[in-house]
């Protein structure tokens, strides 16, 4: 809906070039640093591609019998479970919230809207205490029981059923006989795709990086998400140098799901953004 | 012992965040006896250790012994695991049976009530195995023995040996030639130095103050005391104070960067630095391989033979294993028999501290120094000269003091504000013990 053809602004245009090289430039030394050797990364020109970025990979691969990998599998694994369950719930709560009447649903809200102001990090420890009452500390369940619930996730899917889902459709779906069930399985999810990929992004994205719960939950190696593998590996104790030419290659390995996932999932995105702005 | 994510904010949020969900004492009955055993029945235990290749370590004793098996978990080095089994005990479950801990952090786990001890459970031949003071490290001065030492760290000196020859100067052997050599060197050569003061590093400057006979803590009957600015700590700072103020040596912090740039492109020329620093000249100063010698430390009087340490580490049996013979068993396996010693070096590539197996193990030098065939040898001779040092429950907080206070002197390069530093650590130090409830004197 374009009213007039604007000249663009010079000023305009310099500021968000300045914003994509200040977001680029870390993406391009990680780039850079992944194909360099131990020496060459203390050595030469920072920006300069050096000569080992597959070696760099092979060796990485052959870390303690291709640990990397299964960092990675996991870090899948809690992220992709982990945000599918989360928007599974969160869509359910949120439709809850937002179309029946129920006593406690102002408070319940509340709760939430406080809920989605503390950030994870603070309720890693408690949660880890209470997971070691339960013995279940050490476990795949101690990092994906805790990822499922996302105050945001339900904040969001409330307000996207609130403006996207109107009263009659659920109305009508009810004089046709449907049950509650059966009518947000078949009416309302339909409805909520978009709002809910964005809260599947959210989700994922926050799992994929997340570093301090499985940090603190998890003791054996196996089990731990690359976030964690990885810092493990530039803190080795005394005997070994830190492995930078591990450490950055895997940093890089592991960013790659997470662009591929935008790229596939970003018109959705998209679609929602300018939704939530036409309906507010 | 050595970090590498230096001052991460997100290491420092964590361990704020863990310490101050697990302060106070631990409720958790060290005693505790183990779970009957029946006859036939294999034993699982865990342990926690950050050792490369520990886990081919411990296949050696799993093959050797069919009634036990232990599995490690790989952790990261030293704080990160402390602070990780110091919530698990507090938590009441999820604590390893076995740990490798280092000998700076064990007053706060025993502190803690984290580890058991295990006198009963091993042989009387097992103390014989040590250097008294790696002994006094795990007993802490007391009756008990809370772990079973496992490497030594004693400072030793690096240099390089072409640099050093060219410009004849000789190896040397005091703090007084040192300071004559650093002073040559940069003479020479005004981007060359002899060495680095590191802020960064408390556990050097500890095992520097330990050499001159310093302890920073104290037990007397059932208090502590800090003795951080004392005369021998004030003669430490002073001396590297002075060299920074003259500019002889560098203020860089080691483990950054710049400085592994400087090792490898040959403007750092000497490191005084633990029986442990060959692996990570390898990886940080490839290029300088075969140039590198190693001579005992240099001494404050001449004729003397005393050194400290630099990191170091124990295998400790924690307070929540229920299987705490079958994991002392393996403890004393893995550090005085001749199998486990040999694997501990050979595999896992650590400075074992028994005393009576390591020459057996370490008979060939490290890679990095293959020109050098006597290196563990003079390591040999001066680990038994490792003055004894007592840490206190409280290490982490004096270091961190160390880190504040010492950086901003290294930065100002004046050595009146080193010993200044020094006095603020004492005091932060003492403040921490008496706001944490412990009894000082």
């Amino acid at each position: 809906m374009k009213t007039a053809q604007q000249k663009p602004s010079l000023v305009g245009t310099g500021v968000l070039l300045v914003g994509a090289v200040y977001c680029l430039i870390p993406v391009v030394w990680v780039l850079m640093a992944s194909s360099k050797t131990s020496s060459e990364l203390f050595t030469t020109f920072t920006y300069a591609p050096g000569t080992s970025l597959f070696s760099n990979i092979a060796d990485l691969t052959a870390y303690r019998d291709g640990l990397f990998w299964r960092w990675m599998a996991n870090t899948g694994l809690y992220a992709g479970a982990g945000a599918a369950l989360s928007t599974l719930v969160s869509a359910m709560a949120g439709y809850a919230m937002a179309k029946y009447r129920f006593p406690g649903r102002g408070a319940l809200f509340n709760i939430l809207l406080a809920g989605v102001l503390v950030p994870g990090v603070i309720l890693a420890v408690p949660q880890y205490l209470l997971f070691a009452e339960l013995g279940m500390t050490n476990t795949y369940w101690a990092v994906l029981l805790p990822s499922i619930i996302s105050p945001y996730g339900i904040y969001l899917a409330r307000i996207y059923v609130s403006a996207s889902v109107p009263d009659e459709v659920i109305e009508a779906a009810r004089t046709d006989g449907a049950q509650d069930w059966r009518i947000f399985r078949s009416v309302v999810l339909p409805m909520m795709v978009p709002g809910l990929v964005t809260v599947f992004l959210f989700q994922f994205v926050a799992i994929w990086n997340n570093f301090l719960l499985p940090y603190v939950m998890l003791g054996d190696d196996k089990l731990f998400p690359v976030t964690v593998g990885l810092s493990g590996l530039l803190n080795q104790g005394a005997q070994q140098p830190a492995m930078y030419s591990l450490v950055i290659p895997g940093a890089l390995l592991s960013i790659l799901p997470l662009l591929a996932l935008f790229l596939l999932l970003q018109r959705f995105w998209q679609v929602d953004l300018a939704a939530g702005a036409v309906k507010s | 012992m050595r970090r590498t994510l230096r001052g991460s904010l997100v290491t420092l949020t964590v361990s704020a965040l863990l310490l101050s969900a697990c302060g106070g004492s631990s409720d958790s009955d060290a005693a505790a006896g183990d779970e009957p055993r029946k006859p036939g029945e294999k034993v699982e235990l865990n342990f926690w250790s950050w050792a490369p290749e520990m886990d081919k370590t411990v296949e050696v004793f799993n093959e050797a012994h069919p009634d036990i098996h232990v599995t490690v978990n790989k952790q990261d080095g030293g704080d990160p695991a402390v602070t990780k089994l110091l919530t698990a005990i507090k938590a009441g479950s999820g604590a390893p049976d076995l740990m490798q801990a280092e000998y700076q952090a064990l007053p706060t786990m025993v502190g803690a009530g984290a580890l058991a001890d295990i006198k009963g459970q091993l042989g009387d031949d097992v103390q014989g195995h040590f250097a008294e003071g790696t002994w006094n490290a795990v007993t802490l001065g007391t009756d008990a023995v809370y772990a079973v030492p496992q490497d030594a760290a004693p400072l030793m000196f690096y240099y390089r040996a072409d640099v050093l020859e060219k410009l004849k100067i000789e190896v040397p052997t005091t703090w007084d030639e040192y300071a004559a050599a650093a002073r040559k060197i940069n003479e020479d050569d005004p981007k060359k130095f002899l060495g680095t003061f590191s802020s960064n590093d408390a556990g050097l400057f500890a095992g520097l103050t330990q050499q001159a006979g310093a302890s920073w803590w104290g037990i007397d009957g059932d208090a502590w005391n800090v003795a951080i600015d004392s005369e021998p700590s004030q003669k430490v700072a002073q001396y590297w104070g002075g060299l920074v103020e003259e500019g002889v040596i560098d203020n860089t912090p080691m483990y950054t960067p710049s400085w592994n740039a400087a090792l490898n492109d040959g403007s750092q020329v000497g490191w005084v630095s633990a029986v442990w620093a060959p692996g990570v000249l390898a990886g940080n100063a490839a290029d300088t391989e075969g140039k590198w010698k190693v001579a005992p430390i240099p001494q404050w009087n001449a004729g003397e033979s005393v050194t400290g340490a630099w990191g170091g580490s124990a295998t400790a049996v924690t307070s929540q294993s229920k299987n705490k013979a079958a994991a002392a068993e393996f403890a004393a396996w893995l550090n005085t028999s001749a199998e486990g010693v040999k694997a501990l070096a050979s595999i896992s590539n650590v400075y074992p501290a028994d005393t009576q197996n390591s020459a057996a193990a370490l008979s060939e030098p490290p890679a990095f120094f293959k020109d050098q065939p006597d290196f563990y040898e003079i390591a040999a001779g001066v680990s038994g000269t490792v003055n004894s040092f007592t840490y206190g429950p409280n290490t982490n907080v004096a270091y961190s003091a160390f880190n504040d206070a010492f950086g901003k002197a290294a930065t100002a390069k004046k050595a009146a504000a080193f010993g200044e530093a020094l006095s603020t650590m004492q005091t932060q130090t003492l403040e921490d013990l008496k706001a944490n409830g412990f009894n000082v004197k």
